[in-house]
């Protein structure tokens, strides 16, 4: 187990919570940033490059530590079907946290932009210049962010059904801090 | 037995109401998410509108840019003469020869318009640096923009709504725009008497908007730069350029190329205090000092259809280190609709095949 109280290891916590300010702030940016033309566009694209690449650098790192230490076992009476959909979507909200950086880099790859993280920092070229690929990427990008936001509110109804209608600690493994 | 019983409800109680706390807090998420994307902002000007807009000017956009419709690509290199590089730390103002990928074009919403239609010709480079910086830049003709707000583009843009029953625009609905928008009227004027010509390479082409060049010590100057065409102009009456068929501009290019390559001198403009960063409608006056940078050779054209400009974005807040946008509100909206504009066109690809009918091909 990864805790003696049953929780989550404090690093797991460490890193749940503060991807997922990342996150939420990312999927808020970018549905904002593709409907203004307010001058806040540059601002928000100029944040959107870098924090989605932190989510890819953190979302590997997350991914290896849960497969280093797991996760604390759903209570024994949850009903099956909603183990498998938790399963199903923490499967999911992993494989979004890794894919959706890669689409929005990618994208930016077949579009033949320069991907500037900050300044002269610049990341490679992934995949080649093309138009065809930049159209698929560039709408798989905006349907997988609303799949993701989809699944977060899946995610959090989930965690507040745990918190205070079952009351069964499975929240708690993930919210509580108390030693 | 009434202990329990009453737990029960309690708990009962205690499980809806927590649900509907549940509900409330998922749809208050789903609700601000949605007012982020502008679902309940019917009136906000989105790049989606814009782009719209430009569209309904007439003609069959699928596949092209939404402005600037009309257009042909170009190769070349920017000889820098070293002198932009105590302005702005940006390589490509170091001496040396930058490749360059551009495109001419008509500032007009539909691909297959006339070329005596393009009141507004344009310029658009990508200067590249070996280490992956690069520098767009898209120019016009005018020496300054028609509109210094995006909101104003877009009541100007509508304002050449595409009649359908006169097949062209109500020039009321112009006319009522310039009368109620003041600042217009330099541009306006230009567009009124400068002279017409029949090439892209007598034009001298100006960024409008303003920049900032950083330089190695980490100040910053207020610019504006301009290509400044070496070829006399040739100018004709408006009334001469119908005979002259529908793609002169183009064939013009490609006659002037086969004899040899064509220059434009790169100038910046250097503001001074007082000078407006945030309006592209001003002119900044004529004495302001000037630093020629360096000279862009165009060397080759080719058809946009298979041209290496086609799958570029000219997106003016595409630069270098070096050099960052001001604060005019044009660059961002400029930004953000050139994406959108970009992004329709990727998928569209179908509609604007790669190798181009006969006929145009035997042009």
């Amino acid at each position: 187990m990864t805790d003696a109280g049953g929780r989550f290891s404090p690093l797991q916590r460490a890193l749940h919570w503060l991807m997922a300010a990342m996150v939420v702030a990312m999927l808020f940016i970018g549905v904002g940033m593709v409907s203004t033309l307010h001058p806040r566009y540059l601002v928000l694209i100029a944040i959107h490059k870098p924090l989605g690449i932190a989510i890819l650098v953190l979302a590997v790192l997350r991914l290896g530590v849960r497969l280093r230490r797991g996760a604390p076992p759903l209570p024994a009476d949850l009903p099956w079907w909603q183990a498998a959909g938790a399963k199903a979507s923490h499967v999911l909200l992993y494989a979004l946290l890794i894919v959706m950086p890669l689409v929005g880099w990618s994208m930016l790859s077949a579009g033949g932009y320069p991907i500037v993280l900050y300044g002269p920092i610049h990341l490679p070229q992934i995949v080649p210049h093309d138009d065809a690929l930049h159209a698929i990427l560039r709408a798989a990008h905006a349907w997988l962010a609303y799949l993701f936001f989809v699944t977060i509110l899946l995610h959090v109804a989930a965690a507040l059904f745990h918190a205070l209608v079952r009351r069964d600690g499975v929240f708690q493994s993930m919210a509580s801090w108390r030693r | 037995m009434a202990g329990p019983g009453k737990s029960d409800d309690k708990r009962g109680v205690h499980a809806v109401a927590a649900l509907a706390l549940i509900a409330v807090v998922i749809a208050a998420a789903a609700g601000a998410f949605a007012y982020t994307g502008g679902w309940f902002s019917p009136h906000r000007l989105t790049p989606d509108r814009m782009v719209d807009a430009l569209s309904r000017r007439g003609g069959d956009p699928l596949g092209h840019r939404r402005n600037h419709a009309k257009g042909i690509c170009f190769t070349g290199e920017f000889a820098a003469n070293g002198a932009g590089a105590r302005l702005s730390i940006a390589p490509m103002l170091a001496a040396g020869h930058y490749p360059v990928i551009g495109r001419f074009a008509i500032a007009v919403g539909d691909p297959q318009a006339p070329d005596a239609a393009g009141r507004v010709r344009s310029m658009a480079v990508r200067i590249a640096a070996p280490d992956g910086e690069e520098w767009r830049s898209g120019m016009n003709n005018s020496p300054v923009f028609v509109v210094a707000t995006p909101e104003e583009f877009y009541q100007i843009t509508r304002a050449q709504d595409l009649d359908p029953a006169a097949g062209k625009p109500d020039p009321a609905a112009m006319q009522r725009f310039l009368a109620t928008h003041p600042d217009s009227a330099v541009f306006n004027e230009w567009a009124k008497t400068a002279p017409w010509t029949t090439s892209f390479a007598d034009q001298t082409y100006n960024s409008l908007n303003a920049f900032r060049f950083i330089d190695a010590a980490g100040r910053s100057r207020l610019v504006r730069w301009s290509m400044q065409t070496t070829v006399a102009p040739h100018e004709v009456p408006y009334d001469a350029l119908a005979a002259l068929g529908p793609d002169f501009l183009e064939a013009d290019l490609e006659r002037r190329l086969a004899q040899g390559a064509l220059r434009w001198n790169l100038v910046v403009t250097l503001a001074a205090p007082g000078d407006p960063s945030n309006n592209a409608t001003k002119a900044w006056p004529a004495n302001r000092e000037t630093v020629a940078v360096g000279m862009l050779v165009v060397r080759h054209a080719q058809d946009e259809a298979d041209g290496p400009c086609r799958d570029y974005n000219y997106d003016p807040t595409i630069l270098p280190v070096g050099i960052q946008p001001s604060d005019d509100p044009l660059l961002p909206a400029r930004s953000a609709a050139y994406a959108k504009s970009f992004d329709l066109r990727a998928a569209e690809a179908a509609d604007y095949p790669r190798t181009p009918p006969r006929s145009e091909a035997s042009r």
